[in-house]
């Protein structure tokens, strides 16, 4: 252990140095960017950044960590990879709205100059489209960074799967799995056999497909929002609602009489119906908006944390700090590794549990297990 | 920055997003279910499928191959009697022949003794009866000339006579 | 100290989801101690339970969140 802790160590502070010396120049580019667009920010979490660069523009220059932080969760329309102000590398992406008295319109972002420019009556605010007309109500369906990503996750699943269902019918099935197909065939056994078939039963071929689409969107995901140029998409709120409704509807779709009777005519006495409808009814929905909260809230706070704990050498303005936040950084990246895999599985048992009481023949025991999934 | 604002988007679902992921993930679903998870599912269960019925003709063929053990063993046992009971008969035959010859021998033996005792017997009697004949005519003989000695005068033939037949019969 | 209200609200949800998973994470580990064979079985049960207690804890920080934005 020792050794290794030692190895550890001077690894990570050779890696700070660079990491260091890199932000050292960004920030001064930074601060030469805030000379033409002034800075707006006031947030508790600010920190005072050393005076960099010459004399002459020895001026207070903050870094915004909770900015910084909100920047790599949110969604955007650039696609930023490093560099701040001027030295910004980032990939614009098209923009697409719709307005209530123009219509569908489409161009790239990169007309806003990343928000220090407008595009006729639009303009870029905090990542939002704003037009300046007052009766124009827009609705944004910009391919925006997270969009990008699913995109790219999509295919990236699609073609993954599709190649294995492919190596399946060239080399049969006689034959052991290889490459990405012995990778994937475990996961989808898993998939089918211990959240699927364990907590649906007997119809749970049906739910399957859903079920492994489910799992790989979110743990492909999960791995390339972890990467540091990678978008935070199970981190938002919009995606895991999506997931949560279609589970939503999958399960009361699919619902038989046992589970409807348990709501709307609970075991308990006549004279608490009053009470146990709304109850049951409510918690029909409350148990997916758990799934939508707990994966979003997850994601979310993962990435706050290994951004935050990176910020500490700029909040303390100390070289000194940099191997703990590294170490601390690199124990969190580690734990978060295990939560994207954690919460795909989570995400995917929770959903075929709730089916498995939708669909259950004795509906009793289940019913109840539910209710405790919604609080 | 609001950090008012980047909270509310935070925990607020924006429309756009919502629109592409439901777009997206609906198609996801159904182009997988039907390209990749179909036929590797369909793979997947075939290959347990192969599996355990190899796994099952590997045990019957164990099965068999064990019933055959047993067979191969009865057969060796019962080669085994067959060896034994074939041996027996040998020696007993053997054994027969063995005695039997014995008996023959003996047999002979004795008839041969018989014979022998017989010629024996024969050549002795013969003899006996050849050596009473010289005898006789030895006696003869002597007799005469005893008698033409004796027999000078009557009285003494005839008392010679007497004596003589005396003797005769008493032999 | 704008938030920081917020801040001791966040703190005392994972306060709470703190004893909740540990409660689970010791039980568990009697519970494999006892019945090595069950393992699996405790295992998925272990994980479903401390995914929600921590689904608690994260609403908590959740709220906190929103209202800690002022």
């Amino acid at each position: 252990m020792g050794p290794k802790i030692k190895i550890f160590k001077q690894k990570s502070t050779l890696f700070l140095l660079v990491f260091a010396l890199f932000s050292l120049v960004s920030l001064k580019t930074y601060a030469s960017g805030q000379e033409e667009h002034p800075a707006t920010e006031s947030d508790s979490l600010s920190a005072v950044a050393p005076h960099v660069g010459g004399h002459e523009e020895a001026k207070e220059e903050k870094v915004n960590i909770t900015k910084v932080a909100f920047e790599h969760i949110l969604d955007s329309h650039y696609w930023h990879f490093w560099g701040e102000g001027h030295e910004t590398v980032a990939l614009p992406l098209p923009c697409i709205i719709y307005s209530s008295t123009k219509g569908v319109q489409f161009f790239s972002s990169a007309v806003f100059e990343h928000g220090h420019a407008s595009f006729g009556a639009y303009s870029l605010v905090e990542e939002e489209i704003i037009s300046a007309d007052p009766q124009e109500k827009i609705t944004d369906l910009s391919i925006t960074k997270n969009v990008v990503q699913l995109l790219l996750s999509a295919a990236l699943i699609f073609w993954i799967f599709t190649s294995i269902a492919k190596s399946y019918k060239t080399t049969g099935v006689t034959s052991a799995p290889k490459g990405k197909q012995s990778f994937f065939e475990p996961l989808i056994t898993f998939v089918r056999d211990d959240i699927a078939k364990d907590n649906i039963g007997a119809k749970s071929d049906k739910f399957v497909p859903y079920l492994l689409t489910v799992f790989f969107l979110i743990l492909i995901n999960n791995v390339l929002g972890m990467i540091p140029i990678g978008a935070n998409l199970t981190g938002n709120i919009a995606f895991t609602f999506v997931l949560a409704t279609c589970t939503l509807i999958i399960t009361n779709v699919n619902a038989n009489k046992n589970y409807w009777m348990h709501i709307l005519m609970p075991p308990v006495p006549k004279a608490l119906y009053i009470m146990m409808i709304p109850l049951e009814i409510v918690g029909i929905f409350t148990k997916p908006f758990a799934l939508m909260i707990r994966l979003f809230a997850n994601m979310t706070a993962g990435h706050i944390i290994v951004i935050s704990l990176i910020g500490l050498i700029f909040v303390f303005q100390s070289l000194w700090v940099s191997p703990v936040a590294v170490a601390f950084t690199l124990f969190i990246d580690v734990l978060e590794c295990l939560v994207a895999l954690l919460q795909a599985y989570i995400f995917t048992l929770l959903t075929s549990q709730f089916i498995g009481a939708a669909v259950a023949e004795h509906h009793h025991e289940e019913g109840h297990e539910g209710e405790e999934h919604a609080h | 920055m609001n950090s008012l604002f980047i909270l509310g988007s935070l925990t607020t679902p924006g429309i756009g997003l919502i629109v592409w992921t439901s777009l997206v993930f609906i198609l996801l679903v159904l182009l997988l279910s039907k390209y990749a998870w179909k036929p590797i599912l369909a793979a997947i269960k075939t290959r347990e499928e192969n599996i355990a019925h190899a796994l099952s003709s590997a045990e019957s063929a164990l099965n068999d191959m064990r019933e055959l053990q047993s067979n191969n063993e009865k057969i060796l046992v019962q080669a085994r009697e067959e060896r034994d009971a074939l041996l027996k008969e040998a020696r007993d035959t053997k054994d027969a022949i063995i005695s039997e010859a014995k008996a023959k021998a003996t047999k002979e033996t004795d008839r041969i003794l018989a014979t022998a005792r017989e010629q024996i017997l024969n050549e002795k009697n013969a003899a006996i009866s050849d050596l009473k004949n010289q005898v006789a005519s030895l006696s003869i003989e002597i007799a005469e000339k005893i008698l033409r000695s004796e027999l000078s005068s009557d009285d003494k033939q005839k008392a010679l006579v007497n004596t003589l037949m005396k003797d005769v019969n008493l032999n | 100290m704008t938030g920081s209200i917020a801040a001791i609200g966040a703190g005392l949800s994972a306060i709470g989801a703190g004893i909740g998973i540990g409660l689970i994470g010791g039980h568990a580990v009697e519970a494999i101690a006892r019945q090595p064979e069950m393992y699996n079985k405790i295992q998925t049960t272990m994980i479903i339970a401390a995914a929600l207690v921590e689904g608690v804890a994260l609403f908590g920080v959740v709220v906190a969140l929103m209202q800690g934005g002022n």
